[in-house]
């Protein structure tokens, strides 16, 4: 196995093969077949950095977090902070408080949907989701939803899957109170235009929430610049652990909701008169956190940071634009949203075959794609489609990659007809 | 291609999911049950026409993969003119099959191209989702029917 000595070499000028040796996942074989990895947004592999960093807190720097007096309880309580630290930086935070370690979006956006929509949602008032949102964006608003007699709104998409502003323009109103919406679709790749989408949800006093899973580990994210009040991503998206996520929110919305779940580490004084509330980002953070995995995700921004973001977004963006031209040369080939505005993910069907007997063919050549709804069945239903075959890239993929991608769909055309 | 993709995708199954076999809804069936794969969001319903204890005609509708298509597509041929004794058997004893519990013996004829399933777990449910349905059918479930 090709493992690097040293995995904290930073790599100064791009080069895809350097970045490979980073990941040990990818010299393994699948069917006696190099492992050709194309489902990185539904959980991207992990370099040695974050794996180096996981092993290394439990051999070295172990211990529960923010209440021993003890050394180590310290020095774990350091490293965790110091990855809150890096992750407000990441997404460009006013301050720590305003970064709250969850499991993942999912647990992010429930939060918000469950604290501060019960305390501020009533019956008439209005929530706008658009059509591409994934299911953990659509259901815990239904909920809420259905608790409080709020009105859900959808925001359509056309026929290339870009986002109709002109739609949601129309469906803004004083009775919108919430909007929830995606940056970047997982199904379809679109990047939607979260700044104007923000913006002029506010001028009608309306609160943001930004689905930033798909963003997270290809686009700059400033979260002050497009002024969202609430953005979530998950850690294993970006290269980092999974069961790990951050919800970044406003400080002063944050301060004014109430806590989503009770338990230790979130309080500042318990009797059984009457507890008062840690403040941020404590008060959200309930029982012992996911210590390892908040120390991963630091070591993985750690990482998208020494290889640079615009170095990834351009080289995913090659890979995008090739990628699009080769599969555009297969028979009877349609790609499913083709936003001008798009991230690195390729959603396409093949006329007359299921996307399961695609993804089951191809992994006998050892190549990953996702098949399926990708829990957006809204998207698919859109389209008039079941399911789609999607091939979602990384940084660490190539174009011999996209070349064994198309070669392994014209053996499915082989078989198939 | 590999020896056991060959064996997923052979003619025989092409042909039925090409080509399946008893598609389409039943007008008045006696006896309907859906199933639901909720992981790829495929769907089938089997419909039956029961006369005392014998399956007088069965037919299907269904959107899914080669392998689900072809598996119901089967299932309808071969339980046509059987006894719902006879069809709860032949449920079983698919359901052994795929699930790599026991070799074909020739009794379940085309069917048995499908025992190739069972090199490709995450595929067997796509093989037995109509089977279920039926199941559920001739139990007079009216719950559907979830691979999940």
């Amino acid at each position: 196995m090709a493992t690097k000595m040293d995995s904290k070499i930073h790599h100064n000028k791009f080069d895809v093969d350097l970045v490979r040796l980073d990941f040990p996942i990818l010299s393994e074989q699948v069917h006696g077949k190099p492992f050709i990895y194309f489902d990185s947004a539904a959980s991207s592999q992990k370099p040695c950095s974050v794996i180096d960093a996981v092993s290394n807190v439990y051999r070295r720097e172990y211990s529960n977090v923010h209440r021993g007096v003890h050394y180590m309880s310290q020095k774990a309580t350091d490293a965790m902070e110091a990855a809150r630290k890096k992750i407000c930086n990441f997404i460009n935070a006013d301050n720590i408080r305003e970064v709250i370690f969850v499991r993942g979006a999912t647990e992010g956006i429930n939060l918000v949907a469950s604290s501060w929509g019960r305390s501020n949602l009533k019956a008439g008032d209005e929530i706008i989701l658009s059509m591409m949102e994934h299911h953990s964006n659509i259901v815990p608003w239904q909920i809420i939803a259905e608790e409080t007699g709020t009105l859900i709104k959808v925001v359509p998409i056309d026929d290339k899957g870009v986002f109709d502003m002109d739609a949601y323009l129309n469906m803004l109103s004083n009775r919108t109170k919430f909007v929830a919406i995606t940056h970047v679709s997982n199904a379809l790749g679109t990047v939607l235009p979260v700044s104007e989408i923000i913006g002029t949800a506010h001028e009608k006093g309306a609160k943001v929430l930004v689905d930033g899973c798909q963003a997270a580990p290809h686009l700059e994210l400033d979260v002050r610049a497009m002024d969202a009040d609430f953005y979530v991503f998950s850690g294993h998206k970006i290269y980092g652990p999974s069961g790990i996520g951050v919800l970044y929110g406003k400080e002063e919305i944050l301060d004014s909701m109430p806590p989503y779940q009770g338990g230790g580490e979130m309080i500042d004084v318990v009797t059984f008169e009457k507890t008062t509330y840690a403040d941020l980002p404590f008060k959200f953070e309930a029982g012992t956190p996911h210590i390892s995995g908040a120390i991963g995700m630091g070591a993985a921004i750690d990482y998208i940071n020494s290889v640079g973001l615009n170095n990834i977004a351009a080289h995913e963006m090659d890979l995008l634009s090739y990628g699009t031209e080769k599969l555009k040369g297969i028979n009877r080939l349609q790609i499913i949203g083709e936003a001008p505005e798009k991230a690195a993910i390729l959603s396409f069907n093949l006329d007359g075959v299921h996307p399961h007997d695609v993804g089951t063919i191809i992994d006998m050549e050892g190549i990953a794609v996702r098949t399926g709804h990708h829990c957006a069945q809204p998207v698919m239903e859109r389209f008039n489609i079941a399911a789609t075959i999607r091939a979602s890239i990384g940084l660490y993929n190539r174009r011999d990659e996209i070349d064994a991608l198309v070669a392994g769909l014209q053996r499915v055309r082989g078989i198939f007809g | 291609m590999s020896g056991s993709l060959k064996k997923l995708y052979q003619e025989v199954i092409l042909d039925h999911s090409r080509h399946p076999r008893n598609f389409g809804t039943m007008a008045k069936p006696d006896k309907s049950a859906s199933g639901n794969n909720p992981l790829c969001g495929d769907k089938v319903t089997v419909f039956l026409t029961i006369e005392g204890d014998n399956i007088l005609d069965t037919s299907f509708d269904a959107r899914g993969c080669a392998i689900s298509i072809a598996s119901a597509s089967m299932m309808t041929e071969m339980v046509k003119g059987k006894s719902i004794e006879q069809a709860k058997t032949l449920y079983e004893k698919f359901t052994a099959i795929v699930t790599g519990q026991t070799g074909p013996s020739g009794e379940l004829a085309d069917l048995e191209t499908l025992s190739g399933v069972k090199d490709f777990p995450t595929r067997i449910k796509c093989a037995t989702l109509s089977w279920h349905a039926m199941s559920a059918a001739l139990d007079n479930s009216d719950k559907e029917v979830k691979t999940e």
